[in-house]
């Protein structure tokens, strides 16, 4: 295959020229050290493939974590007009609103150090984890609707968390049009008993330690200082999420051909905005995002009362307190000034997050007065960055930042790499207390796998889009 | 003769899977799912981990496709399902009668239990991305990714 040329727009941004089909250029975020990670790298044809679906608008995006995933790329920003535009699952991925919740403590490193071991155990035995694991809540069919329906509201109404959870979610943990008459028995099935599990794979839970402080503004009203430690809690909505998406997208890979519209891979199979499967799907989603949101406020739940047995506290002591909760694999009705114009838009994150600017209307009202917090959680060695949206996101990347690292070693490539090492053990130097149920995921997970988050989130830094608060670094992380 | 191999892929798995016929080619392509996902008996000089999984119950199941592609995707999402669906393990497959369009199969696997069976991948969902089929040397080959 061809190698795709690019050309340098400014330190930041590559330039992918209109070719061929596709009905827009594309950009990618990408300073030389990341552009040279990307050479030979599936992704940016596929950044090419998603320029080609009707109705995109301005550029098919790629943020600086961008990788290889299916149909588009995994950290890749698409932007839809609802007149002769699409919605699609692929677009979306598997895992509905897999996003990052961060939760700040009232506890500093001192006053878990010595206890750290044993609340990593804790945590590692009380939070499900890894395959085939099953929450604490059995839901009825009754209540499942209402967590489709109310996302985080549900949650927190039948006693797993309070109103100021709320407020600091995207979208108030649930997100509107939901409707569970679009969602197959069989996803409703694979949904019942996994409400209030993590999952398997990349997603986790860490205690990291706040090691740096870029903006002081912005930390202070965020409620985060240095020194202090905070969870950032990584999953999304299980089988229901997958079913759902795995359902729409047959359906769209079924009647393709009906909709004539020409695609350059069949995992972008996509409906119409303005066609009842594509609303079926946007409804079905929003179910996807609720039972999300209503997922991670239950994590969270769950983690708080681990903390306050384990290190004998009670609430007001540990005053636990969540910062944000960002979503990354989604799409979205959003308003957007195109050409001097406001217009509405269907934004595809499928592993982007949103980082809208001060004074947004969607940015939580005590943070209106810096921007929404952007959650980036890299490697299980090197922590995570909080950053803040900028102006520059709206005008240039319909307001949305990159979702962590990004992988640049294949699993296979991993595990490779790692035989005759302990990942554990090399993780423990580093002050990190890893606990996983698979050691196949250690090894798959380790750090090397992933792009330097420091240099993902500079190019996000330095070109404006969302700017550096803090850095967090890992104390200790449970994966499945 | 090996029936499929790993390809690399940054964020998730890509198979190649082999088969003499069309029909084998089909049915290694579920063994092949689910071999990545059991883990390897540590030692073992097996050599798939499917053998880990007892044939207990049998299944029968018919699947439809657009076209050669569709149906193998439909057929290997449909196997998944079984498992992430209904918790059921599939040892072997065995593809009874087998057109572009339509697929019947017969299969042998067990309940899954956590405890008993140690899964090293969880594969979440088959995508369609990058499917290839094709025939060559009096072998058919299929390349798969899988989302992890």
């Amino acid at each position: 295959m061809y190698e795709i040329k690019l050309e340098r727009i400014d330190d930041n941004r590559w330039l992918l020229p209109q070719t061929g089909g596709m009905r827009v250029p594309g950009i990618i975020y990408a300073n030389e050290k990341i552009r040279q990670l990307l050479k030979g790298d599936e992704s940016t044809r596929q950044v090419a493939n998603v320029a080609h679906l009707p109705g995109i608008v301005n550029y098919s995006l790629a943020m600086p974590d961008v990788h290889w995933g299916y149909g588009f790329p995994i950290g890749g920003v698409a932007a839809f007009d609802l007149e002769g535009g699409i919605v699609s699952p692929g677009g979306v991925g598997y895992d509905i609103n897999c996003g990052c919740r961060l939760i700040a403590t009232n506890l500093t490193l001192d006053d878990v150090r010595d206890r750290l071991a044993n609340l990593t155990t804790a945590l590692y035995q009380q939070i499900p984890s890894g395959v085939g694991s099953t929450g604490a809540v059995k839901l009825s069919g009754k209540d499942q609707k209402k967590v489709l329906e109310d996302g985080a509201k549900w949650a927190v109404k039948a006693g797993f968390g309070t109103p100021a959870d709320l407020e600091t979610t995207e979208d108030g943990g649930a997100m509107e049009g939901a409707d569970p008459e679009q969602v197959s028995a069989r996803a409703l099935e694979r949904g019942k008993q996994q409400l209030g599990t993590l999952g398997s794979g990349n997603h986790f839970l860490e205690i990291e330690v706040v090691q740096e402080i870029f903006d002081e503004t912005a930390a202070r009203v965020f409620g985060i200082r240095k020194g202090q430690i905070n969870i950032m809690i990584h999953s999304g909505s299980r089988g229901l999420g997958y079913q759902i998406c795995d359902d729409y997208l047959a359906l769209m890979v079924k009647h393709a051909q009906k909709t004539g519209i020409d695609l350059p891979d069949r995992q972008l199979a996509c409906s119409y905005l303005d066609s009842q499967r594509g609303r079926n799907y946007l409804a079905a989603m929003a179910c996807g995002a609720n039972y999300a949101w209503a997922n991670r406020q239950l994590l969270m739940h769950q983690t708080q009362a681990v903390f306050e047995k384990s290190l004998h506290l009670s609430p007001r002591e540990l005053s636990m307190r969540l910062v944000y909760d960002v979503c990354h694999n989604i799409a979205k009705i959003e308003t957007f000034n195109i050409q001097g114009k406001m217009k509405k838009l269907c934004v595809h994150r499928k592993g982007a997050t949103r980082a809208f600017p001060a004074g947004h209307d969607a940015v939580p009202q005590q943070y209106k007065s810096v921007g929404q917090p952007v959650l980036i959680p890299g490697d299980m060695g090197s922590g995570s960055y909080v950053l803040v949206g900028q102006e520059k996101a709206m005008q240039e990347t319909f307001g949305s930042a990159c979702h962590g690292a990004g992988r640049v070693m294949s699993r296979t490539q991993a595990t490779k790499v790692s035989q005759g090492r302990s990942i554990s053990r090399e993780l423990a130097d580093q002050g990190v207390l890893v606990m996983a149920s698979s050691k196949g995921t250690l090894r798959e997970e380790m750090p090397e796998a992933y792009k330097n988050v420091n240099d993902v989130v500079q190019v996000m830094h330095d070109s404006g889009i969302a700017t550096k608060v803090a850095k967090l670094k890992s104390l200790a992380c449970i994966k499945g | 003769m090996e029936k499929y191999k790993l390809l690399d892929h940054t964020a998730d798995i890509r198979v190649e899977v082999w088969g003499k016929t069309r029909k084998e080619l089909f049915g290694n392509a579920v063994t092949a799912m689910f071999d990545v996902m059991v883990d390897w008996p540590s030692e073992d000089k097996r050599l798939f981990s499917v053998d880990e999984i007892k044939p207990l119950e049998e299944k029968r199941i018919k699947i439809t496709g657009n076209d050669l592609e569709d149906t193998l995707i439909n057929f290997l999402r449909e196997t998944l399902y079984l498992f992430n669906g209904k918790g059921w393990l599939i040892k072997s497959c065995e593809p009874l009668k087998l057109t572009r369009r339509s697929i019947v199969a017969r299969l042998k696997g067990e309940p899954y239990n956590r405890q008993k069976t140690p899964l090293k991948t969880e594969i979440k969902a088959v995508t369609y991305h990058a499917l290839i089929i094709n025939k060559s040397n009096k072998s058919w080959q299929a390349k798969v990714v899988f989302d992890v």
